[in-house]
């Protein structure tokens, strides 16, 4: 196999077993628990930092604009520079706000994109957590999130940041169980939820290929579905600027602001690798059928390229529909989730358990 | 890496940003201002308390998604197994499925899924 050049998992067992034979087993952990926190407190600033400069970028080209373009080449220390002058912003305190829960909310969502990650198999041995419950333990820890935006919403005592919490957590809360329900799609034809084993089965064709039609419509509409999880696109009702300033960050301020925003962006980061793992083979080459010569060559693209290619693309995606489509009415949203989304999940679901059994999948 | 080791990424996050507000209060200015601790409502005072009593439609989606939420999970260790418990499970699941639908078409007669 040309690609298990690129195993990495050769790569951390040798730093396994090198800490192991240097020091005692317990600083040996220790290490390789601060080595994993640092590697991933660096991957995050840095992808939350560049999706903010290609929102903006992208923004700036839907609507004839230039964009962020001083700081450094093409600006893209503009957001380096934001965040430097919000870490020096004051943090504003509202009277009467609820002060333990305002300062808990920014931890509530950082926490659970940041366990989010863990799950994600960015290359073949690279992969932080390999549970045999990937996809549940993804879709169950990054919905404790709108505790925090629930929280923070109630907490800062402002009408604006109120209704937007409520709303976002109706939005949220109905929209999970559309993303539950189209992967139930994938796990039916992957039979299992562990996310390296998935990835694994898509060697010779990428879900989206092989699963026939439920599997193209679990994937539309696993993007409408997560793209209003994450409060972005057409169903940014949460943070209706025309309506509610902000919506539920209303009130903060500095680098406590700077949190929420991250946590969007990181959010998104989340929910695009889930969909480029689970439909688009995550990390795996594009292969088709027997064309060996092409296969040969993609298989020599590095894994991490394919993963970061793919997570790339859908993301682009969710950024185009924020910028295309006209925001929906809280009516309309609901409507769209109960009346048309999960009818259609639920027969899907059935299509699917039935192609399967009667063994119609590629 | 074992299910522990989730600890060190709740840390992680715990220590970016609680290092972030620690730095952050220590270098940033802290002026006293009656006006800047209001409550942001485009410069009006604002009126009446902010907790007030807000759309029931709110709750009834809420407990909406419970019923269903639950009713996913059921579903996803089936779905892990589909292909062993073959055409028995199918059957099994299709009536799990008819009392599922019925629950929503029920709602949606009843006008529970309309926002009002």
């Amino acid at each position: 196999m040309p690609f298990d050049i690129y195993d990495l998992s050769t790569f951390t067992h040798w730093i396994d077993t090198s800490l192991r034979a240097g020091m005692s087993p317990f600083w040996a952990v220790f290490t390789e628990f601060v080595l994993v926190g640092v590697v991933f407190l660096a991957f995050y600033a840095v992808v939350g930092l560049f999706l903010v400069y290609a929102e903006r970028r992208i923004c700036a080209f839907m609507q004839c604009r230039l964009g962020p373009n001083r700081v450094g080449p093409g600006g893209i220390f503009q957001t380096i520079a934001d965040l430097i002058k919000l870490l020096f912003k004051e943090l504003i305190y509202i009277k009467n706000a609820d002060k333990i829960l305002f300062n808990i909310a920014p931890f509530i969502v950082i926490i659970a994109s940041f366990l989010a990650l863990a799950a994600i198999p960015f290359g073949k041995g690279l992969q932080a957590m390999d549970f045999n419950i990937g996809i549940f333990y993804v879709v169950a820890v990054s919905s404790i999130g709108v505790i925090g935006i629930l929280l923070a919403g109630w907490s800062s005592n402002s009408k604006y940041s109120l209704i937007g919490a409520l709303r976002s957590g109706a939005q949220i809360i109905s929209y999970e169980l559309s993303v539950g329900l189209s992967l139930i799609v994938i796990v039916i034809l992957a039979g299992t939820m562990q996310l390296s084993e998935i990835v694994e089965m898509q060697r010779d064709g990428w879900f989206i290929f092989t699963g026939h039609l439920p599997a193209v419509i679990a994937f539309i509409i696993f993007m409408i579905a997560s793209t209003a999880e994450i409060n972005r696109g057409p169903f940014d009702l949460a943070e209706a600027e025309s309506e509610l300033t902000a919506g539920f960050h209303t009130e903060y301020s500095g680098i406590k602001f700077a949190f929420f925003f991250l946590a969007e962006y990181m959010n998104m980061f989340i929910v695009a690798s889930i969909a480029a793992t689970v439909f688009w083979g995550g990390w795996m080459p594009l292969h088709i059928g027997s064309w060996e010569g092409f296969n040969h060559a993609m298989d020599f693209i590095p894994p991490f390229i394919w993963y970061l290619g793919k997570t790339a693309v859908i993301i682009y995606l969710i950024m185009l529909f924020k910028w295309t489509f006209p925001r929906l009415r809280i009516d309309q949203l609901l409507t769209l989730e109960w009346k048309y989304l999960l009818p259609v999940n639920l027969f899907n679901v059935l299509l699917m358990a039935f192609i399967v059994l009667k063994g119609w999948h590629f | 890496m074992t299910g522990e080791s989730l600890i060190i990424f709740f840390i992680t996050a715990l220590v970016l940003v609680g290092g972030a507000i620690l730095f952050s209060t220590f270098v940033s200015p802290s002026t006293f201002n009656v006006q800047k601790a209001e409550p942001y409502e485009c410069g009006i005072p604002t009126k009446g308390v902010t907790w007030l009593q807000f759309n029931v439609g709110y709750y009834l989606f809420a407990i909406l998604f419970l019923v269903f939420d639950v009713e996913t999970v059921f579903l996803f260790p089936w779905a892990v197994v589909m292909k062993q418990v073959g055409m028995v499970g199918m059957i099994e699941i299709l009536i799990f499925f008819v009392i599922l639908i019925s629950g929503l078409a029920y709602a949606w007669k009843k006008h529970a899924l309309v926002w009002e």
